[in-house]
């Protein structure tokens, strides 16, 4: 089982949270004109590395916040979290 | 090729079976071959056999890091369905449900095809509808489907949990007659074993490492063998298809998570039919060997340990429970992990890729197991005339971007749920 540290609440079982993708995805800004194509890349396209990845975690069964995780993809190690405005 | 038939069993019974040949060679790799496939598991394979089949390629060379039949097409639950509402995948998998028909006379290798249903409980009226509606969508594609009442799945399959009080009571079932099972291992072999004897080459612990791309153009791949020249390449590796296409300057809508399954203690016969949990994800068989066979969820979130998390299998159990509570009284004998290739509409892409002489086949989500010969067959179509045939006109790489998603069921990679 994964041990998640929150960094909010501190470290919780892996039971406790809810996953939420690639954390490098962002929206594009209101109203600026895009391609479609920039459109597609954040709806549809996603890292999926071997290894060192950045995903966002939600601690929905605890203080129900958005965090940033960096965690190994092949051996589920958990390097470092940290707060959505924080850097990895 | 050896065939094997009830007089080679008498005849090598004679020799205590010391003397049966192997079933595919082990070849050295050449320098060069027209097409190379990577990844030997069950599209691989099925890819080579139609390709020197039906379009009489047989300069292949079929590249494997680890050996036949270890990933993912050892590692599935068996289950054979084309139960599907919208006609590209309806018209898909009925093919393929033509193809596993005869395949065990096909490849001269018992692949122990079972068709004995698969059943899909509703645990509402709603959910009936719904089902309604994907039955009469499978039968106007030729499909074949019965709706099931309460009283009939009685005598189907009655130690599920008919009362009231359970949490989600058992309304109906939508069923697919001629869905079921086959032995896995087998559909590898047999297809291994059929490409060998048309002259493929199966090169097993042979990793790719690079390729060999100019002006556009495939030239060759770069092995841990060395490296061989070829015009075309199919790619069939299913959970790395990222990182091989990464190779390639490519990304792609894939995401690779871990999906697990188990096996309980075997016990006698119990269950007769596949039967999926409608108000979950949960669905189970019973091997011929009695153990019960078992899977659902994802772990749901990315992965390439081809192992899994004991919070998701506790998960998947008790959907389990809940539709038969005598599981709960079953020992568990072996759990694992295989990585899929979850696609973001969560159905396939058999296609031609922007590179030319590089396609793609990937984005099976849970279900690729069942498509093994049909998405063999359509991407051997695909490689050789260049161009997919009308069956996976639909998988293309590019619907993500023209908006023609094929979002059977909203499933996917979920990642815009969170």
């Amino acid at each position: 089982m994964l041990e998640i540290k929150c960094p909010y609440c501190g470290k919780r079982s892996q039971n406790e949270f809810s996953y939420g993708g690639d954390a490098k995805i962002k929206r594009p800004e209101l109203g600026k004109e895009i391609s479609d194509k920039e459109w597609d890349n954040f709806v549809y396209y996603r890292d999926n590395p071997k290894g060192k990845h950045s995903e966002l975690w939600h601690h929905i069964s605890g203080c129900r916040q958005w965090f940033k995780v960096s965690r190994d993809t092949a051996s589920h190690e958990i390097f470092k979290t940290a707060k959505l405005d924080e850097d990895l | 090729m050896q065939k094997y038939s009830i007089f080679s069993l008498i005849k090598n019974s004679f020799s205590n079976h010391q003397n049966w040949e192997p079933a595919w060679r082990d070849p050295e790799l050449k320098k060069e071959y027209d097409v190379v496939i990577v990844g030997g598991g069950g599209h691989g394979l099925a890819t080579a056999y139609y390709l020197a089949k039906e379009h009489k390629i047989t300069n292949v060379a079929i590249l494997e890091k680890g050996w036949i039949g270890g990933g993912n097409v050892g590692r599935n639950t068996t289950i054979l369905r084309s139960n599907y509402m919208w006609d590209a995948n309806g018209l898909f998998y009925e093919y393929g449900m033509k193809l596993w028909e005869n395949l065990s006379q096909e490849l001269n290798y018992n692949v122990m095809y079972s068709p004995r249903g698969v059943i899909n409980l509703a645990h509402s009226d709603a959910q009936l509808n719904v089902f309604a509606r994907r039955g009469n969508s499978m039968r106007l594609n030729g499909i074949d489907a019965i709706m099931l009442s309460k009283e009939e799945l009685i005598t189907k399959i009655p130690f599920a949990d008919f009362s009231n009080s359970a949490r989600f009571p058992i309304f109906g079932a939508l069923m697919q007659p001629k869905g079921g099972t086959a032995r896995h291992d087998a559909v590898a072999w047999g297809y291994a074993r059929g490409a060998d004897n048309l002259g493929v080459d199966i090169i097993q612990h042979c990793e790719v490492t690079g390729f060999d791309v100019q002006n556009g153009k495939i030239i060759g791949v770069q092995t841990s063998r060395g490296n061989i020249k070829t015009k075309k390449i199919g790619l069939c590796v299913a959970g790395n298809t990222s990182l091989l296409a990464s190779k390639l300057n490519m990304k792609l809508p894939i995401e690779s998570h871990v999906l697990q399954a188990c096996v309980s203690e075997p016990v006698k016969p119990f269950l007769d039919h596949v039967v999926t949990f409608g108000a979950g994800h949960f669905y189970c068989s019973q091997s011929d060997k009695g153990e019960m066979v078992m899977g659902g969820d994802l772990d749901g979130y990315n992965s390439y340990a081809q192992r899994g998390n004991l919070p998701t299998l506790q998960h998947v159990l008790s959907e389990g429970v809940a539709m038969f509570p005598n599981l709960s009284r079953l020992k568990m004998l072996r759990t694992w992990g295989g990585i899929m290739d979850m696609s973001m509409d969560g159905s396939p892409i058999i296609d031609k890729t922007h590179i030319e002489g590089v396609y793609l086949n990937c984005g099976w989500c849970y279900g690729g197991f069942k498509a093994t010969p049909v998405s063999g067959w359509t991407f051997a179509y695909t490689i050789a005339q260049d161009h997919p045939h009308e069956l996976n006109s639909k998988f293309r790489l590019n619907r993500f971007h023209t908006g023609h998603l094929i979002d059977e069921k909203g499933v996917g990679t979920k990642t815009w749920i969170g």
